[in-house]
């Protein structure tokens, strides 16, 4: 086979995608898909969407203005106009669609419910069947400490913790990581949504995309040593969890700038934002400047000058891993 | 899948399960964490809060000062063990009381050579680990969370207790590390001193001085995995350090705590000569020449599975270069059969307890010396 230059490679990727999906060579789209991911020849692309209403005069989040927001979010992301058109390159129907929660902070700082409940709705519409829908996170009380109710069977979307289901018994391994891996993902989806939540992180400085995989695996806790560098770039790259991975929809509508990953009422902000994009290092790479911004208005130091700079997100970026783009010229950030 | 016993039908189930139990054979009652899928469970029962942690100034951090990590903990969540949890600004261990395993042992199997030969001990875990060594034997319960394994409840009394029933003199603490349920260990251990039972710990020996003292200091003897005598291993291979574990052992000498070590030669990663002879040295000049040495043969497990057995003329050469230092004890693991198992008197040279596997088929020492030449032999002999 001839080389293929590196400046028309992603006609070529297209080209295959095309022949892919006509085809019907569902795996092999999904590699293509994924190998698109790994080394993106144009700018990553990151959409902000906010909603400074989306509340109203409450402090509960509208279900309907979520479900606007999200698709204003979408939309921008990949020029659509029809939201449902947006998801069809996303998932197509037989997918098994798991979205990945972040449910670690409680109540106040978790992914929001109105958003999934926002998601679902257009995975359904998208052709995606409920049951073929799973929320899931580590743990089922967590999630029901934040306001999802654990489901587990009949056609209704599944909604439950890896604790329902246990952990594989067989370790996979990168580099530095060896782990065993949620059920939920190796068993229940084949296409992986991440939903985290935009959050400072004490010992990782920030905790968005690329850190909620934590909660894909039985052994958290054992990389959290050296800001969680390069356990989390080293996670992201196991294929179990890459070939998956669709899309980030970041739940930026309440965030932490300090004191995270639990949530604080004194050093969270009302953001009333969604943060979406398929390159996770650059949505990281931008919600970190966020919380940056919102410390330097609140006076803190840098996460720099707290000695806890996520520096796992360039580690990430770099020539081993290539999970996404960390430099700032080459992230287009839309703001819609 | 496990049940939950009360106190009384877990003992009477134990009791009478205790007939046809022979040694090395697991406790029934245990659950195997390999095969049981785990189940909720009431942590309240387990959760005590921890000793060893200072609180920070700043949003609710506190600062475990169990091992020389000193995780840095936030709100809701774990130190490096995994069964240390920060709820609130206060730090809980999830794990006392809460064993994932048991099983009666022979001593030898821990190994501890100079500690009561041909006796049993009541041997248990919790899950968690505070370091994450490649080759571990046991990561199905250590490199977990308490919660992802099968456990029942086990207070310390009711250790004793079945201590007792087992007719064992001892209870072990090992499997996992057992300085991660050292709040738990120490209460087993008094209540087992106070039922005649002795305590034994089965240690890494990566902790600080202080949770050293107070934890250890309850129990009888020790047994300390020396993994290898580089900082560079200790790095890659265990991430964790080797200075503190140096330093424990000197501390645990200064303690008078009867102390064995292990060392789990690893083809190419820990076999050097330089290594072996730097290892005995240092043994040598800080401990002195009575602490046996056990060096035992590595079996591919866990994230350590290209590299082959111990060939046993590396395990004999290691013998060789401690012997040739003047180590007096110095013996040969996990190699049935062979010769090194068995003790020697370093003046006559007559053999006084011979070992086959894990028993002690011959025992002669009399009142801690040798029968043949007086000369007295290191060690606990005698209950």
């Amino acid at each position: 086979m001839s080389a293929i230059s590196s400046s028309n490679r992603r006609d070529f990727l297209k080209k295959c995608l095309t022949g892919a999906a006509v085809l019907g060579a569902g795996g092999r789209m999904e590699l293509l898909r994924a190998a698109e991911q790994e080394a993106p020849l144009t700018k990553s692309k990151v959409v902000i969407a906010r909603d400074p209403m989306l509340r109203g005069t409450g402090a509960t989040v509208d279900s309907h203005r979520m479900l606007t927001l999200l698709d204003r979010s979408l939309q921008a992301l990949f020029d659509r106009d029809n939201p449902t058109e947006t998801w069809k390159k996303l998932v197509r129907p037989g997918d098994t669609v798991g979205l990945k929660v972040n449910t670690l902070g409680g109540r106040g700082l978790s992914s929001n419910v109105q958003l999934v409940e926002a998601i679902c709705e257009r995975l359904q519409e998208a052709g995606i069947k409920a049951s073929d829908i799973v929320v899931w996170d580590r743990d089922s009380d967590e999630m029901e400490h934040v306001g999802f109710h654990v489901s587990t069977g009949g056609n209704r979307m599944q909604c439950f913790g890896t604790d329902r289901v246990d952990y594989e018994q067989e370790l996979v391994t990168h580099g530095s990581v060896g782990s065993r891996l949620s059920k939920i993902l190796t068993q229940r989806c084949n296409v992986l949504i991440n939903v985290p939540v935009l959050k400072d992180h004490d010992g990782a400085g920030v905790t968005i995309a690329l850190k909620n995989m934590y909660g894909v695996i039985h052994n958290p806790n054992k990389y959290h040593p050296n800001g969680c560098n390069p356990y989390i770039a080293d996670l992201n790259m196991l294929p179990e969890i890459r070939t998956r991975m669709r899309l980030t929809i970041c739940d930026a509508t309440t965030a932490c700038f300090e004191g995270g990953p639990g949530y604080k009422p004194e050093y969270s902000w009302k953001n009333n934002a969604l943060i979406v994009s398929q390159d996770p290092v650059a949505l990281d790479y931008t919600g970190w400047q966020i919380i940056e911004r919102k410390r330097a208005e609140k006076g803190l130091k840098t996460l720099e000058g707290d000695k806890r700079a996520p520096n796992y997100i360039a580690t990430a970026a770099d020539a081993q891993h290539r999970l996404g783009i960390n430099d700032p010229r080459k992230i287009a950030v839309v703001e819609v | 899948m496990s049940h939950e016993l009360d106190r009384r039908s877990f003992l009477q189930c134990a009791l009478a399960s205790g007939a046809a139990l022979g040694v090395g054979k697991f406790v029934p009652l245990f659950a195997s964490p390999a095969q049981a899928a785990p189940q909720k469970q009431d942590d309240s029962r387990f959760t005590v809060e921890a000793k060893f942690y200072e609180k920070l100034p700043n949003n609710k951090k506190i600062k475990c000062k169990l091992c020389p990590r000193e995780c840095t903990v936030g709100d809701r969540e774990r130190g490096y063990c995994g069964v240390r949890e920060n709820r609130g600004g206060s730090y809980y261990t999830l794990v006392h009381s809460r064993v994932c395993a048991a099983h009666v042992d022979p001593i030898e199997k821990k190994p501890l050579f100079h500690y009561l030969p041909g006796t049993l001990a009541f041997s248990l875990a919790t899950a968690g680990c505070n370091v994450n060594c490649k080759f571990c034997q046991n990561w199905d319960i250590s490199q977990v969370r308490p919660e992802q394994v099968p456990a029942e409840y086990a207070p310390p009394k009711l250790v004793a207790d079945l201590a007792k029933h087992y007719s064992c003199p001892t209870i072990a603490y090992t499997y996992s590390e057992p300085v991660i349920f050292s709040e738990y260990l120490m209460d087993a251990a008094d209540a087992g001193h106070e039922a005649g039972v002795r305590s034994v710990v089965v240690s890494n020996g990566y902790m600080q001085e202080e949770s050293l003292k107070t934890a250890y200091g309850k129990a009888d003897a020790v047994k300390i995995d020396l993994k290898a005598f580089s900082e560079s291993y200790y790095k890659d291979v265990v991430v964790a350090e080797l200075k503190p574990v140096l330093a424990s052992l000197v501390t645990l000498r200064k303690m008078n705590k009867w102390t064995e070590i292990v060392y789990l030669v690893v083809p190419t990663l820990n076999d050097s000569d330089a290594e072996f002879q730097g290892l005995a040295r240092w043994i040598k000049t800080n401990l002195g020449v009575d602490v046996p040495i056990h060096f035992t043969q590595f079996h591919p497990e866990y994230l350590l599975k290209n590299l082959p057995i111990t060939p046993v003329p590396t395990l004999e050469r290691a013998k060789a270069i401690a012997d040739a230092e003047g180590l007096h004890y110095v013996y040969i693991g996990n190699v049935p059969g062979h010769p090194a198992q068995n003790t020697y008197c370093p003046k006559c040279h007559r053999m006084l307890v011979e070992r086959v596997g894990f028993t002690a088929s011959q025992m002669l020492i009399r009142k801690g010396s040798c029968p043949f030449c007086q000369q007295p032999i290191p060690g606990i002999w005698h209950a």
